[in-house]
């Protein structure tokens, strides 16, 4: 494989200002969000003494377990040496770390008191898988930069390995962390399951690299370098195998919780007649999220190039969209559904105990959402500006040795 | 041996008598009441930290005494007996609120309850019957094993609480806890009462009135639920054998909510 020339990308022309415009402006009316609910306090929102983590978790855990995801494209270049994979890793790092940050920032601003995030950092009760997360963040952000650092600094690049495999642990751990956060509470039957952990990281492979190659994709357009279909058809392949993944522990999932009898009132609630739960689970998590991609990758295809890189750009948006509905039905589902205190009684009460709760997610709190996605693109953008995170070429050719010329000119644009 | 030496020594022995056989066979009751008394004057001297709990018959669960630190020798609790508790009463409720200063704000999904009527009915007998549910105090709180800052805490009491000062309105307690028992302060709060801090943001829930056991009183709800209720809520030390709640579960079976998650609530229930 020829040496990989990276750049920056000029960032001079009229539409990278006007997407920078835009996301900032969805930055500050997150900020405006922010201060709304604070100013109010959180009667203002869709949340209630029931559905106590809304919309803002939803993005939040979303784009945390997404930023996890993106890294592994620069894993499996280092850490399983693939070398098709080697020009992607500094965007990998970047997206890592940009979605991370998107993500808690939405966390901590739906805090009640996000004004305390210093006693976050200076209290800590061991026992807390959320303590837990506070260093597993921070630590991932950090490990991630040096591994950066060390894919961009040549004379380093020895260490890239190592570095490598130590983001690749954390990252497992990372998931692993944040799929206890839910696998650990014993109380609420839709998510008392060890298969959390693992669930979580099957998401996460998920859901970053559907991110991973839409940003890809977008940056090399828009700074007009040159992408050839065996880097998108080699992602898009993987991205349906981890689409497989997810149904599968999914599956697993509600088949294990089923079996329990205990669980069969929350089951029924998600699978069969829990409305909005319902209806997001199978066509959203299923069908959008899962049989789509998964037919769009898989079925048949004559041509290649151009029209097979559109099956997975849209398998890509598929994933992204039927992956938010798998985390709003864990999230919110999980919360809406009563907690039985008085198994085999009928119960009632005015704090709407035995009671299916509804939520409905208000615009500060989707604002405040859409605003961390805003933040992680700016990071973004502002890192291929000004780092050389990009290579100048993906061509069939360039990524490819064994590829021939004369495919190159075809799949390339 | 100086004065105040010799009435440490008259306290210890006292203490020692009555917690080690109050009911032997030949226990003068006339040696034990000038005992009681003996230790009772001699606690006035004493320094902060000696515990004073079960020293007299007449109060068999004391508070602590002003600016000694809570003793896990105590374990504050309450016993609730379904066969008293009416489904149309809700003293302890409204003397919950009254206490603590929760107006609320007319919205039932954001407002804080403490303590709630919950009613039940048998889906198979069609049995029905009304319980108060709050904070249950457990042994091993999932709030405070979750929480972050370590802002929900347990008393070496029993007592269950959070540090409003360090509290961050993460609600992560309020995933956690099997009872619901935890409400977040959703909105602005006016008129609260110095011995409830509440804050908007962060999250709370019953603290067993414990500005009143620290007086040496009773809960607002079970005072109220004696006053003018049914008579069916007992407040007491679960650690003091003499004391009637440790009697009355001793004698009688009783149940906690969620008994198979292991954690051992302070709060049990009669008939339940």
């Amino acid at each position: 494989m020829k040496r990989v020339i990276y750049s920056e990308i000029s960032g001079n022309s009229s539409q990278f200002y006007m997407l920078v415009a835009l996301l900032g402006a969805f930055v500050l009316s997150a900020l405006g969000a922010a201060y709304y609910m604070e100013h109010h306090g959180h009667f203002v929102t869709g949340m209630n003494n029931q559905i106590v983590w809304g919309m803002p978790h939803v993005f939040a855990i979303f784009l945390i377990v997404a930023a996890s995801g993106a890294l592994n494209v620069a894993s499996i270049g280092t850490v399983f040496g693939k070398t098709i994979y080697k020009p992607l890793g500094r965007l990998s790092g970047l997206l890592a770390i940009a979605l991370l940050v998107g993500g808690l920032i939405v966390l901590v601003l739906d805090l009640g008191r996000p004004d305390r995030l210093i006693v976050a950092m200076t209290n800590y009760n061991f026992k807390s898988i959320f303590a837990w997360n506070i260093f597993l963040y921070v630590g991932f952000i950090g490990i991630v930069a040096a591994y950066l650092w060390l894919q961009m600094e040549r004379r380093l690049n020895h260490f890239v390995k190592t570095a490598g495999l130590v983001a690749f642990l954390w990252r497992l751990i990372l998931t692993t962390g944040t799929g206890s956060i839910f696998g650990f509470i014993v109380a609420r039957e839709a998510w008392d399951s060890a298969i959390m952990a693992p669930l979580f990281i099957m998401m996460s492979f998920s859901f970053g690299l559907a991110i991973y190659i839409l940003v890809l994709l977008a940056a090399c357009r828009g700074s007009g370098r040159d992408i050839g279909d065996v880097v998108i058809q080699k992602m898009g392949r993987l991205l349906g195998v981890f689409v497989g993944a997810v149904l599968y522990f999914t599956t697993v999932q509600h088949l294990a919780s089923l079996y329990a009898t205990g669980h069969a009132g929350v089951e029924r609630f998600i699978l069969v007649d829990g409305g909005i739960y319902t209806l997001l689970f199978w066509v959203g998590q299923v069908f959008i999220g899962g049989l789509l991609p998964l037919v769009l990758i898989f079925r048949p295809q004559k041509t290649t190039g151009q029209s097979s890189n559109r099956s997975v750009i849209m398998a890509s948006i598929a994933v992204i969209l039927g992956g938010f509905a798998q985390v709003y039905v864990i999230v919110i589902g999980g919360q809406a559904y009563p907690l039985n205190l008085f198994p085999g009684m009928e119960v009632s009460s005015s704090f709407a105990d035995g009671a299916i709760t509804n939520y409905a997610p208000s615009l500060p709190e989707i604002g405040l959402g859409l605003g961390g996605i805003a933040l992680a693109g700016l990071i973004v953008l502002f890192g291929i500006k000004l780092l050389r995170m990009l290579p100048t070429t993906l061509s069939n050719a360039a990524i490819d040795p064994h590829h021939n010329v004369g495919a190159a000119s075809r799949g390339d644009s | 041996m100086s004065c105040q030496s010799k009435d440490i020594k008259m306290a210890n022995d006292a203490t020692r008598v009555d917690t080690a056989g109050v009911d032997k066979a030949g226990f003068d009751p006339q040696r034990r009441s000038f005992l009681g008394a003996a230790a009772a004057a001699a606690g006035i001297t004493l320094a902060p930290g000696v515990m004073l709990y079960g020293i007299t018959k007449s109060s068999p669960a004391k508070a602590r005494a002003p600016g000694a630190a809570a003793s896990s020798d105590v374990r504050w609790g309450m016993l609730i007996d379904l066969g008293s508790c009416d489904s149309g009463c809700d003293d302890c409720v409204t003397a919950c609120a009254t206490e603590n200063g929760l107006g609320g704000h007319g919205r039932p999904a954001t407002d804080a309850q403490w303590i709630r009527k919950v009613e039940l009915k048998d889906q198979h007998t069609g049995n029905s019957k009304s319980l108060p549910v709050m904070c249950m105090h457990c042994e091993e709180p999932p709030c405070v094993d979750v929480c972050p800052t370590g802002a929900s805490f347990k008393r070496a009491d029993g007592i269950v609480l959070v540090d409003k000062h360090i509290c961050i309105g993460c609600r992560y307690c309020m995933i956690a806890c099997p009872y619901k028992a935890r409400s977040f302060v959703h909105e602005v709060l006016e008129d609260q009462k110095p011995h409830a801090p509440r804050g908007k943001g962060t999250v709370e829930s019953c603290t067993l009135c414990v500005h009143r056991i620290d007086s040496d009183q009773q809960p607002a709800c079970v005072e109220a639920c004696t006053d003018t209720g049914g008579g069916a809520m007992l407040f007491g030390d679960l650690n003091n054998p003499e004391s009637e709640i440790s009697k009355r579960v001793a004698t009688y079976a009783s149940q906690q909510i969620r008994d198979d998650l292991g954690l051992n609530p302070g709060i049990r229930y009669r008939n339940l």
